[in-house]
């Protein structure tokens, strides 16, 4: 089967409903700026897609699952605030280099921690990655409170985040793109990708059939934690530092963008290209929000609304559509 | 169904009969759990605090605990039909910024502010329940959008923090009388005047029976339907209770993302650390209200004992963690392991 067949076999409805959106959106800002169709924006915003790329790839294994993880605003701020703090603390030989390795894997403990608590404690995943998530949060606000830690990011890291490795594809691009078809493959033809849907679907009889489901669990909240924290350590990059609160805005486009692209909250079923759908619909939904400014028709109205107004709104509205387009569980019936 | 609805999904056997014993459910238990941990935390606090429990200090404990408590119960419907609303924080921030703008003036428009407040906190809730059962979508996504289209109303209402509200009213809410602030009475009218008519309700009785097997419930002729869209929009109606009384505390309406994240996230605490399974079937809001009470006590602590106040959210983490912990001490009684998947 040549890799054609392979893509084209991980359509399903969700998907292509989902791509669909994106043309339509794509069209209508077309219609009001058509800079939109452009080479140079497409691309700019599949760049910054990369970054909810990243994080949305460890949380879809972990919702395939069955579970969630809550714990992701804070995990892409260890992520961020490790690497750069490494950076400033371990010196130039030794910090420059072990920055990056070292900020994912304070994500990848995280995540660890996250799991021992899901699968050995069979603790809620909702409740305890909340609770890492406060945890997190703490440790983090205490590094940057107590002492003053390096916040600037090293020049590899800025390399990666705004750097064009292969001309005209941004790095972040080209991460996502290797870490894509990686999940890709796992999923899809490996033992673990297999036994991650049957855990999601029916995790009693994958243990009955003599399965460590418990290992499972484990590995991807580790993959979680670690892809969150190196989209952590990419928006560090972005921006050339690390700051408290860093990844609060991307709790919610990371489940409504893995949600959109079909996957069930309940777990066990959903492909990874949708959610390659859903995060760049999200991404563009929110560009377009910003870019074409609906407030300014209101404000002709004699209505004056902050622009955050329309995109919080907008945004929720468009995801609830959209679900009742093609998001609908099924009736309980007898 | 005439049956203690509280111990329908647990599989515990009988307890052996001993003299004096009372015999809890597990709800129960988690209350009494709640209530004790709140009742040591808060003895500690008091001793600790160097002017000791004057009425002032009960009374600013008990403000800022009313606050997360009217939250946490209003997650707590949702939690019992084996639900989840993500929005508490956003309808309770947008019911303080509504009422921040129309709770003022004389005493008839003030109580009209009051009766629109709480209608659209209803009305919110209400919306989360129909799209959420007649759209056949899941709880959790319906109502973190919902919630991102309420905060935007509610910055819409208010850009700017500012505005204002009915100082007599205000003052009232957030006073005590005889060492019992008026803030914990709001909770016990509420606790009476919502939480127990709910409960004994067929509805009420209903989340219950939803939350421990829809399926089941649905083939004993429960209408689910109605239950589960009547405990989301009492759940808006709660949480607007709640941003009446953030109001009333701060003589204000602010728009912020944080407060509404922060709420929604500790409701979900407070309503674990009550005994409520977020599987839903089992608990109560009278332990979620303890549990609100717990989440907050751990931050006077925490200035009593002279900790850096920035490490608050590290503490309720911990506390979080202990919390579910405690809850996942069964895993050790589990004979046959299967029982863990469930």
């Amino acid at each position: 089967m040549g890799p054609v067949d392979i893509i084209l076999r991980q359509f399903d409805r969700a998907t292509v409903i989902a791509f669909a959106c994106i043309v339509v959106l794509l069209f209508i800002g077309a219609l009001a700026e058509p800079a939109f169709l452009s080479p140079k924006y497409l691309v700019q915003q599949l760049h910054v897609a990369s970054f909810l790329g990243v994080v949305a790839t460890g949380v879809m294994l972990v919702i395939l699952l069955g579970h969630i993880d809550l714990s992701i605003p804070w995990t892409i701020g260890v992520g961020g605030m490790m690497a750069t703090g490494a950076a400033g603390i371990l010196g130039p030989e030794l910090g420059v280099p072990l920055a990056i390795p070292f900020g994912i894997s304070c994500g990848a403990a995280i995540g660890f921690i996250n799991g021992l608590g899901v699968a050995y404690l069979r603790a809620p995943a909702m409740i305890f990655t909340l609770g890492m998530n406060a945890v997190a949060q703490g440790l983090m606000v205490y590094h940057t409170g107590g002492f003053a830690p390096q916040d600037r990011a090293t020049e590899f890291m800025r390399e990666l985040a705004v750097g064009h490795l292969v001309p005209g594809v941004p790095n972040p691009l080209l991460i996502w793109l290797v870490l894509g078809a990686a999940t890709m493959f796992m999923l899809n033809r490996t033992t673990l990708g297999r036994r991650i849907y049957a855990i999601g679907n029916q995790e009693r009889a994958v243990f009955l059939s003599g399965v460590d489901t418990r290992r499972v669990v484990l590995i991807c909240f580790v993959i979680s934690g670690a892809c969150a924290a190196a989209a952590g350590v990419l928006l560090a990059g972005w921006a050339n530092r690390s700051y408290q609160a860093m990844g609060d805005p991307y709790l919610l486009p990371t489940i409504a963008a893995i949600i959109l692209g079909g996957t069930n909250v309940l777990g066990g079923r959903g492909k990874y290209i949708g959610t390659v759908a859903g995060v760049i619909l999200i991404t563009i939904l929110q560009s377009m929000l910003s870019v074409v400014q609906p407030q300014r028709y209101f404000v002709q109205l004699g209505l004056d609304m902050p622009a955050d107004t329309f995109r919080q709104v907008v945004f929720g509205l468009v995801i609830i559509a959209m679900l009742l387009l093609y998001g609908r569980n099924q009736r309980v019936t007898a | 169904m005439s049956a203690p609805v509280e111990t329908v999904g647990t599989n515990e056997a009988p307890a052996p009969r001993r003299r004096f014993s009372v015999r809890l459910s597990a709800a129960q238990r988690g209350i009494l759990i709640a209530v004790t941990i709140f009742a040591v935390m808060f003895a500690v606090y008091g001793w600790k605090q160097p002017v000791g429990l004057t009425a002032n200090v009960i009374n600013t404990a008990s403000n800022k605990g009313a606050l997360l408590a009217l939250v946490a119960m209003a997650q707590t419907l949702p939690v019992l039909t084996g639900g989840l609303d993500l929005s508490v924080g956003a309808i309770f921030v947008l019911a303080n910024c509504l009422a921040s703008t129309i709770v003022v003036g004389d005493p008839v428009s003030t109580a009209l502010g009051i009766v629109a407040v709480l209608f659209v906190g209803f009305l919110c809730g209400a919306t989360n329940g129909i799209v959420i059962v007649y759209g056949r979508l899941q709880p959790l996504i319906v109502t973190l959008a919902m919630g991102a289209v309420y905060f935007g109303i509610a910055l819409a209402l208010r850009p700017q923090p500012g505005g204002s509200v009915n100082f007599e009213l205000a003052d009232f809410m957030t006073r005590s009388t005889f060492a019992i602030p008026h803030s914990a009475i709001l909770l016990l009218l509420v606790v009476l005047i919502v939480w127990i008519p709910y409960r004994r309700s067929v509805p009420g009785r209903a989340a219950y029976a939803i939350g421990s097997s829809e399926q089941a419930a649905y083939m004993s002729g429960v209408p689910i339907d109605r239950a589960k869209v009547l405990a989301y929009a009492l759940s808006g109606l709660l949480a607007a209770i709640g941003g009446l009384l953030l109001t009333a505390i701060t003589y204000s309406g602010a728009a912020k993302l944080s407060i509404a994240n922060d709420y929604t996230l500790n409701s979900i605490g407070a309503v674990v650390i009550g005994g409520t399974s977020l599987f839903g079937g089992m608990g109560s809001a009278i332990g979620s209200i303890f549990g609100a009470f717990v989440m907050r006590t751990v931050g006077d602590l925490l200035i009593v004992f002279d900790i850096n106040p920035v490490l608050q959210p590290l503490f309720v983490g911990i506390v979080l963690l202990a919390a579910v912990c405690i809850g996942s001490l069964r895993v050790l009684r589990i004979k046959n392991k299967l029982d863990l998947y469930r």
